[in-house]
């Protein structure tokens, strides 16, 4: 794998660090005119998620993360891990919720996703920004009303829930900004 | 921005050129009120600053048969010192200065320097003639009133820490206190490192909040090209410029001692030989000056560029250049 000197270090460059593969988020060099130059680097450990600020002496290196985000359909839940499948040539991944984390609340059979591989496995997973889901389990709305003011929660078949308008029914699907968690509209079949 | 501007188009706004161009009208008028003395001085020079924590750009001059390294000086210091102790009396110079892998938000590698001397000043009183420059440039920002600060007591006031006196383990238990994981590790038993480390992350960010703060008394320890102060051993005759925690200038009490020149030039090309850095070739024609007599002066430079972002509310340095090294 390269090796980054700090020159090189920008947003979105993977590096390993304390043995955790990384991202960095910002890098900004210090330097007292007369004095010892610095990197202050926010860096994001990409196993625990955490942002933590680091220091490097100007022209040391990290070694790169090999760590890459493919797209791929999520297959199933076999209760202990899920399965994901890479379209383009079939082949298999499996992640346990710890590294599923929040994004199976998003997830539904054949839906696409972005997996985050780390040296060819699973790191982290991410739901599409949008998605389709139908609503579960939500109060009787009162008809009529379209305005969208005030809502109600709704229980989604994947088991997230979010804010709906009082008009929106039980059976209907509606679709779903999974960053904010966030109801957009309607969705007609 | 790079997405929405040409290539070939400038890294500033045309409204920064005219800053610029004021800017320098001004500075020239305060000075010839003065009767300071506008001088310039070669860029590419036959010896370079010996700063142990400067990269210099070389180049080959071919003088045919003949071929010689020349250096793109990191400061016109040398040369305007040359022309002290030849009797030129208080001078100033507008230049470009070069300093070797420094790019960053409030570095490029190409910057202009305003560096000037005043024959005959302390420390204190070319401070008092800052303070009346700043606020000439800055006229119509209300700057707040200038603070003076010596770097002890800042240092005490924002880390409860004396930078005068190492204790690794004082240090280090302050930095893992604060979260500076990295720092025990970088500066190991360097008391420089420690304080440029600490001072950089815990202090000159909050310091001259709206308004020119001048940290005067640097330690022993970074004495660049300072006078020990003659009243206390343990604290130099530097001062440093920052205001919204940028730093804006380095001056001194100027060293005119050759002897003592020669040691620290020997001791910082020590330095540069064990840290691996670029070998350097030491001014003899300055200690040669400063052998005849570099008349009592006080001196100072201040990154232009930077007081340009400042005026201008610029984030970045790109944003005051004509063309910023990526475009040059």
């Amino acid at each position: 794998m390269a090796v980054y000197s700090t020159s090189e270090f920008k947003a979105g460059l993977k590096v390993m660090l304390d043995n955790d593969p990384c991202a960095i988020i910002e890098n900004e060099f210090v330097k007292p005119g007369k004095g010892q130059a610095f990197n202050r680097v926010k860096i994001r450990n990409l196993k625990t998620g955490r942002v933590i600020e680091r220091t490097f002496k100007s022209g040391e290196s990290l070694e790169g993360a090999d760590v890459v985000d493919v797209d791929m359909q999520y297959l199933y839940n076999d209760g202990e891990y899920r399965h994901f499948m890479k379209p383009d040539t079939f082949e298999q991944y499996q992640a346990d919720d710890k590294i599923v984390g929040d994004a199976s609340k998003w997830l539904k059979d054949q839906d696409s996703c972005t997996i985050t591989l780390w040296n060819d496995a699973p790191l982290a997973v991410t739901p599409a920004n949008f998605v389709e889901l139908a609503i579960v389990e939500t109060d009787p709305g009162v008809r009529g009303d379209t305005s969208g003011g005030g809502g109600k929660p709704a229980k989604l078949d994947t088991g997230a829930t979010v804010r709906v308008p009082l008009f929106v029914q039980i059976g209907e699907i509606i679709k779903v900004d999974t960053r904010t968690g966030e109801y957009i509209s309607r969705v007609k079949e | 921005m790079s997405g929405l501007k040409a290539d070939w188009q400038p890294t500033c706004s045309l409204d920064l050129l005219r800053l610029r161009a004021q800017t320098l009208q001004k500075i020239r008028q305060f000075f010839a009120d003065r009767a300071v003395l506008e001088v310039e001085t070669p860029l590419l020079g036959s010896a370079i600053g010996t700063d142990p924590q400067l990269d210099f750009f070389t180049t080959a001059y071919h003088w045919s048969p003949r071929q010689q390294t020349l250096f793109l000086q990191t400061s016109p210091e040398f040369a305007m010192k040359r022309l002290l102790a030849a009797g030129s009396g208080s001078i100033y110079q507008v230049c470009k200065a070069f300093r070797n892998g420094e790019s960053g938000r409030f570095h490029n590698p190409e910057f202009t320097l305003l560096e000037w001397y005043r024959v005959g000043y302390n420390l204190s009183q070319l401070m008092g003639e800052v303070d009346e420059l700043i606020a000439l440039l800055f006229e119509g920002n209300v700057l707040q009133a200038t603070q003076r600060v010596s770097y002890q007591s800042l240092f005490q006031q924002y880390t409860s820490l004396n930078p005068l006196v190492f204790s690794y383990q004082e240090y280090s238990a302050y930095a893992q206190g604060i979260g500076l994981v990295d720092a025990a590790s970088i500066c190991g038993q360097d008391h420089t490192m420690w304080l440029d480390f600490i001072f950089s992350h815990q202090i000159q960010p909050y310091i001259g909040n709206n308004k020119l703060c001048m940290v005067y008394g640097y330690p022993a320890c970074m004495p660049s090209l300072a006078r020990i102060n003659e009243n206390n051993a343990a604290i130099t005759d530097r001062v440093e410029l920052f205001i919204n925690g940028v730093e804006l200038g380095n001056g001194y009490f100027e060293l005119s001692d050759a002897k003592e020149q020669e040691q620290r030039f020997d001791s910082e090309i020590a330095v540069r030989e064990s840290t691996k850095r670029p070998a350097v070739i030491k001014d003899e024609r300055l200690l040669a000056a400063l052998g005849v007599g570099l008349p009592d002066c006080s001196g100072i430079a201040i990154g232009l560029d930077r007081i340009l972002m400042l005026l201008s509310n610029s984030p970045v340095i790109d944003d005051v250049l004509a063309f910023s090294i990526s475009k040059a």
